[in-house]
């Protein structure tokens, strides 16, 4: 079980061939699905309904990817993985792309050799404690028992943290997301930290969620994004523009509902390139020409995605703050297709 | 008379596979070739794999700053502190759980394992049930299940059950008054020592005397005086160094004494439980292979019942016992590495768990692991190996 994991991950480089080498699109197209990592479940983030598919804001875009290459965004297989299995499964390539609330950094781009395609969720970290404890701030938490999942980006940042404000902890290690609940809600930690949107989330799933507050201190940069491994650079364009694309429809105001009227009326050129009706920017990526159409009808734009799985109206009811579109006052910014 | 001269055979190639010496060597060797082969096979393709990838390799990120915490270190260990020294913190997380699981598996292997040859038909029935029950439920199940009910049926820190002044059982673990040892206390661990020493150096002075003379001293009281007493009076030589620690509820958790955590109760209880189930079935069967004539000649011979079992049975029973038990205690330190099904920090969470996972060192973690695990049973075995020795039938 969890203990082979380690095992697994050293297995998987010594006897599975470098995939690097290869195409990763001709391998997509050749086994006929994409097969996308995403997490073992965070409400809105990544869920199965009741049907069993996988869903939410991290499935959306690998949806999308896989109707950008297939015209169908149900070619998908998905992978759970844990902080600790998911590297491994993405550079020994039981999986093509990762998408699971996954926090870009230096030493993930350049020492673990992977390719993050861009930022669908700027976030940062967070804490919450039951209300009952009467905490009012991060500064308060000292010689606190704390639940942190390990292999994250959440263990180190706690460690700095804590040891920045001259103050102790224990911190309790856990795998999963469900597990961390569990024993945050059964008091074995006084405090559950994550990034804040998974927070939002956790707590969104709890009997009583008013009885639970987040403190008001984000105490690092969280920005979570899809990502594949190095070494195949066309693969990497395709899950950037597809995810670009996605933004992008947003700002331009192309929905899943008005998508294929846009593609033939639009007046707005760039409309017409993105949703290829002009140009051929899905072939210069190696994809169909309407692979735009295709990724926008899938799920919707950005913003419908978010509003769909996480946005206010939703039981996680996250605002779009940091983001909403550049033209907003937000971070979320596409570069044009062209 | 002729004297029969030795004829060297002349080796022919197909001897190789029509002698039957030869060929035993013949495929020795080839079997062992192919086997280098495979290995060098598989070396080799990781080596290109990971250049492929592009991935460093080597354990220079041992001496990097580990960046994390860990919440049981029997050394002094903080998140700046390097992986190699989180792997030492492993390590020794990893031992004491085993050295404790060991001991008390032994301990109550044997009860089980003596009471179920009781007269009595309710202790012998109830523990056949204990012993069928344990081992027939996975240990994975069994530290979940310990794990769960210690955090979920034990009240929280601010409620927490006082069984006996200074003694804490919450969801947060067990918290217990912890010696706290003063400057001088070393003499303390001396005197330890020397007294050790001293009582085993008695023991073979008295067998000594017993064979020459046949006079019999109190061997096992007068050790453990010895073993008492020059400690106790270096304590008070040393201007009493050692103190208790009582713990106390402050904030969010207890602050001093000893902690003992749900993650090390549950391993410890379920190791504990799940190995002691077979140590006393092995038991069982070590009593039960010295005949019944045994004892009865003993007893013809006007030797005491308690000598009977000390002289007689249990040196003959322990022949049969240690082999096994001697893989008891290997599969429990092995079982231990079950520990990051509850996050308790040993060698598989720290270097095989977090570091692998921070720095991406998939196989030089895993290697460490592996190294380390190996070191660990080798030295379990080579120990009780010189013990079974020691205790084996000497033919004369
Ligand atoms: N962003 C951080 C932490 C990511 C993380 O593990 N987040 C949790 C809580 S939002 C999660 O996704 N858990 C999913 C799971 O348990 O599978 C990282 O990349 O290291």
């Amino acid at each position: 079980m969890k203990v082979l994991s380690g095992f697994i991950a050293a297995a998987a480089v010594v006897g599975v061939a470098a995939t690097a080498s290869a195409s990763t699109l001709d391998d997509i197209k050749a086994k006929g699905f994409l097969q996308c990592g995403v997490s073992t479940g965070v409400a809105g983030f990544a869920f199965t309904d009741d049907k069993g598919n996988w869903q939410g804001f991290d499935p959306a875009v690998c949806q999308a990817v896989a109707a950008a290459i297939f015209g169908d965004k149900s070619k998908v297989k998905y992978t759970p993985t844990t902080g600790k299995t998911r590297f491994e499964a993405l550079k020994s390539g039981e999986i093509d792309m990762l998408a699971r609330n996954t926090t870009w950094t230096l030493s993930r781009d350049a020492d673990l050799k992977l390719t993050f395609v861009g930022v669908n969720y700027y976030d940062g970290q967070g804490f919450m404690v039951p209300k009952s404890l009467g905490v009012k701030s991060a500064k308060e938490l000292d010689g606190a028992s704390v639940c942190i999942q390990t292999g994250t980006t959440t263990e180190l940042n706690l460690a700095d943290y804590f040891r920045t404000n001259n103050m102790k902890y224990e911190p309790v290690a856990i795998e999963t997301n469900a597990e961390g609940r569990t024993n945050y809600l059964a008091g074995r930690c006084d405090v559950y930290t994550t990034d804040a949107s998974g927070l939002a989330a956790t707590r969104a799933t709890f009997e009583n969620p008013n009885d639970h507050v987040l403190l008001p201190e984000i105490i690092s940069k969280e920005p979570l994004g899809p990502l594949v491994r190095h070494g195949d650079d066309q693969w990497g364009d395709i899950v950037r523009w597809t995810l670009n694309v996605l933004i992008s429809a947003e700002e331009l105001g192309v929905t899943a509902a008005n998508a294929d009227d846009m593609a033939k009326n639009a007046k707005n050129p760039e409309i017409k390139r993105m949703l290829g009706t002009e140009g051929k920017f899905g072939p210069m990526l190696g994809l169909r020409q309407d692979w735009g159409l295709m990724a926008v009808k899938a799920g919707g734009n950005y913003g419908e995605i978010f509003e769909r799985f996480i946005g206010a109206k939703t039981p996680i009811g996250l605002e779009r703050g940091l983001n909403a579109q550049w033209v907003n006052g937000g971070l979320i910014y596409s570069p044009p297709v062209r | 008379m002729s004297a029969i001269e030795y004829q060297a055979p002349s080796f022919k190639l197909e001897d190789l596979w029509t002698d039957r010496r030869w060929r035993a060597i013949f495929v020795q060797i080839l079997a062992l070739a192919g086997l280098f082969a495979f290995l060098a096979y598989i070396v080799n393709n990781t080596i290109n794999n990971l250049q492929t990838l592009g991935i460093e390799t080597g354990y220079g990120f041992l001496n990097d700053p580990s960046s994390y915490d860990i919440s049981q270190t029997l050394i002094d260990y903080d998140s700046r502190s390097t992986h190699g020294r989180a792997t030492i913190v492993g390590i020794l997380n990893t031992g004491l759980i085993a050295l404790c699981g060991i001991i008390t598996a032994t301990l109550l292997g044997f009860t089980v394992g003596v009471l179920r040859l009781s007269g009595n038909w309710l202790i012998s029935r109830m523990m056949y049930c204990y012993v069928e029950f344990t081992r027939n439920v996975p240990l994975l199940l069994q530290i979940l299940l310990w794990y769960a009910l210690v955090v979920h049926s034990l009240p929280r820190p601010k409620n927490a059950l006082e069984p006996l002044s200074g003694i804490f059982l919450s969801n947060r673990g067990l918290v217990l008054p912890g010696p706290e040892f003063g400057s001088g206390s070393w003499i303390i661990f001396i005197a330890l020592a020397v007294a050790v020493a001293g009582a085993i150096a008695f023991r073979r002075y008295a067998k000594r005397i017993q064979e020459t003379t046949g006079k019999i001293y109190p061997v096992i009281s007068i050790s453990l005086s010895i073993i008492v007493v020059l400690p106790l009076l270096a304590y008070f030589a040393a201007g009493q160094p050692v103190s208790l620690n009582w713990p106390a509820l402050s904030g969010f958790n207890f602050k001093g004494g000893l902690t003992l955590r749900p993650e090390f109760l549950a391993l410890w209880f379920a190791l504990t439980i799940y190995t002691a189930s077979f140590i006393s079935e092995i038991v069982r069967a070590g009593i039960q292979s010295v005949s019944h004539g045994q004892t009865e000649a003993s007893y013809a011979l006007g030797i005491r019942p308690n000598w009977t079992m000390r002289l007689v049975i249990l040196p003959q029973a322990l022949r049969v016992i240690l082999p096994p038990l001697i893989s008891q205690y290997l599969n429990l330190t092995k079982n231990s590495s079950l520990a990051i099904a509850v996050g308790y920090m040993d060698i598989v969470a720290t270097i095989g768990g977090i570091s692998l996972n921070q720095t991406g060192r998939a196989l030089e973690s895993m290697s460490i692991v592996l190294a380390i695990y190996l070191t660990f049973s080798l030295s379990i075995s080579m120990v009780m190996n010189w013990y079974n020795k020691r205790v084996a039938l000497v033919e004369r």
